[in-house]
């Protein structure tokens, strides 16, 4: 447990400090980064952990971006619009969460795949309630009275509470007989059914619980950017997104903190290289999945045993393998 | 009232008859065994009780409810625990959240296990029931790290895991070392002894015989004979579905 606990201590204090040192853009780059680590976190539970595959995590994300623009474009107070795109992603997460009783691995990816170019398909074309293709522009950013979250600094601690609420819940979740239950659903299915797991109830909640996530970074993303358009919701969004938490470590808790850094930041540091950028980036995460199967996360564990095996020779020898 | 009572129970893979009419009754209490030549149904016969396939005819009612066709969280949640004889277990969880995971379903609502996290009376019993099979050292281990026999009681402890009212052993005894059978016969006839309710389905005869006071014998699908081990062995019928004629 503490163990578990303390890297999460130290992000949240690192993330209260760094915006002490950062310039602007840099700043927009790290609040970028959490609002994907709330994201992350959502996938992460359902894959990972319940693993459902789901392709589609852009188009929950899509729930709460527009719900907040559209409803702040009607001076509706930011919370109430987040509020709402997270009940409309749980609930469609619900919905989607159906097939995976039925189909599995690549049929169910087929499944969450087709849902996500839908999902595109009607904010392009559902011109009067999205503006299509052109987007919504000028999202405003939260209020209470005069205290206002518009300065970038301001709403990156904004975010930062929200992530920590999202760390903190998701910690519970998945530490409760919930957490429990995903897991063994993901080792082996049929057991899991037969000592009483119940399929349909926890896999709609894996489905609806990781929607509702991607719901709450959605409605963090669109006042960050400032302006959505359905472009922002495509497939590859939600490959990203699975990119992030499978590098971070599938079914590790601080995987998708890990993984959502390097995805956000990685490019970022690579655009110094122009043209090779893509290249590199492509390069280092082949890399780095055929090197850490088991995602970044991996490291930290080889680091701890060595440590360990360091300080207490017997810890290595009493291992019964 | 019976345990657990099966009707007329069928069970068809396309034109192939797994189970045809079977029927057969659990008194509570009980030590039943089920054998039968390799193909004769008795593992078809403990997937249709649990759930884990859906019989093409006739009933199965534990403690006088219909539960035919239910799923096997639901049967499960009535009390009926089983072990595989391919072991199943979580892999990569460790025994102790092996004998847990078998434990949480049985009681409560979904919502109190997301809000309840304490579970110290669970703890306690898992690591009872682990002392009771001697591998309670090994509670930390991840389950795939456990030997075969290892395995093996892991999966026994986690039907226990539950206090069903009815366990059903498929080949418990099957790959087990002789020490390991002897300890794992000494373990049913304890627990026997304090009230559970077994259905064994072994193949090793002079275990089936030494442990059950009553005998089944499937073969081809159908129950062709029921009685004392003593009038078993001496059952034409039964010699001819393992020898044949």
């Amino acid at each position: 447990m503490a163990r578990g606990l303390w890297p999460l201590v130290a992000a949240l204090a690192l993330g209260l400090l760094l915006p002490l040192v950062l310039d602007q853009y840099k700043l927009y780059v790290l609040s970028l980064t959490l609002v994907y680590v709330i994201l992350a976190i959502g996938l992460n539970l359902t894959l990972g952990y319940a693993g459902q595959i789901s392709l589609c995590h852009a188009a929950f994300m899509a729930f709460g971006s527009y719900a907040v623009a559209i409803l702040g474009q009607h001076g509706v107070p930011f919370e109430a619009g987040l509020v709402l795109g997270v009940v409309l992603a749980f609930g469609w997460g619900l919905v989607l969460g159906f097939p995976a009783l039925q189909v599995k691995h690549h049929y169910l990816a087929m499944v969450t795949l087709g849902f996500n170019i839908i999902v595109f398909l009607v904010l392009r074309n559902w011109e009067s309630l999205t503006g299509g293709s052109f987007g919504i522009s000028s999202v405003a950013r939260p209020a209470w009275g005069p205290f206002s979250f518009k300065s970038d600094r301001a709403f990156y601690y904004y975010i930062l509470a929200w992530a920590a609420i999202v760390v903190a819940s998701a910690y519970w979740i998945l530490h409760s007989r919930w957490g429990r239950a995903f897991r063994a659903i993901r080792e082996n299915e049929m057991r899991a059914e037969v000592v009483g797991v119940s399929l349909r109830n926890y896999k709609l909640m894996a489905f609806a619980i990781g929607a509702a996530y991607a719901g709450t970074g959605g409605a963090l993303f669109a006042p960050l950017l400032g302006y959505i358009d359905p472009g922002a919701f495509t497939l590859d969004r939600s490959i990203q997104f699975l990119m992030m938490v499978v590098l971070g470590g599938l079914g590790r808790f601080e995987g998708p903190l890990i993984g959502a850094l390097v995805v956000t930041v990685l490019p970022e540091v690579l655009r110094g290289s122009e043209g090779l950028y893509l290249i590199i980036y492509a390069l280092s995460v082949i890399l780095m999945m055929l090197f850490m199967p088991k995602g970044l996360v991996g490291l930290w564990d080889l680091a701890w045993r060595f440590s360990k095996s360091a300080t207490s020779p017997s810890a290595s020898s009493a291992s019964p393998r | 009232m019976a345990l657990l009572e099966i009707r007329n129970l069928t069970k068809r893979f396309f034109r192939l008859s797994a189970l045809s009419g079977v029927s057969l009754s659990v008194e509570p209490g009980e030590l039943l065994g089920v054998i039968g030549p390799n193909g004769s149904g008795k593992t078809t016969l403990f997937n249709c009780v649990t759930g884990v396939l859906a019989p093409s005819g006739g009933h199965v009612l534990f403690r006088g409810e219909d539960i035919t066709g239910r799923s096997p969280d639901i049967v499960y949640q009535r009390g009926v625990a089983r072990t595989f004889q391919l072991i199943q277990l979580f892999p990569e969880m460790t025994v102790l959240e092996n004998m847990l995971v078998a434990a949480q379903e049985r009681t409560g609502t979904l919502l109190s296990r997301l809000l309840r996290r304490e579970e110290t009376r669970e703890t306690a019993r898992a690591r009872e029931l682990l002392e009771f099979l001697g591998i309670a050292r090994l509670e930390d281990n991840l389950a795939s790290n456990l030997s075969y026999g290892q395995q093996k009681l892991l999966d026994f402890g986690m039907a226990l895991m539950p206090d069903p009212q009815l366990i059903l052993l498929d080949e418990p005894m099957a790959g087990v070392n002789p020490t390991m059978i002897k300890n794992l016969m000494g373990h049913i006839l304890a627990l026997n002894g304090r009230g559970y309710t077994f259905v064994v389905i072994e193949h090793n005869m002079e275990v089936v015989m030494s442990l059950c006071r009553r005998i089944v014998v499937l073969s081809q699908g159908e129950r062709i004979a029921e009685g004392t081990p003593a009038e078993i062995a001496d059952n034409p019928l039964v010699l001819d579905a393992y020898f044949g004629r």
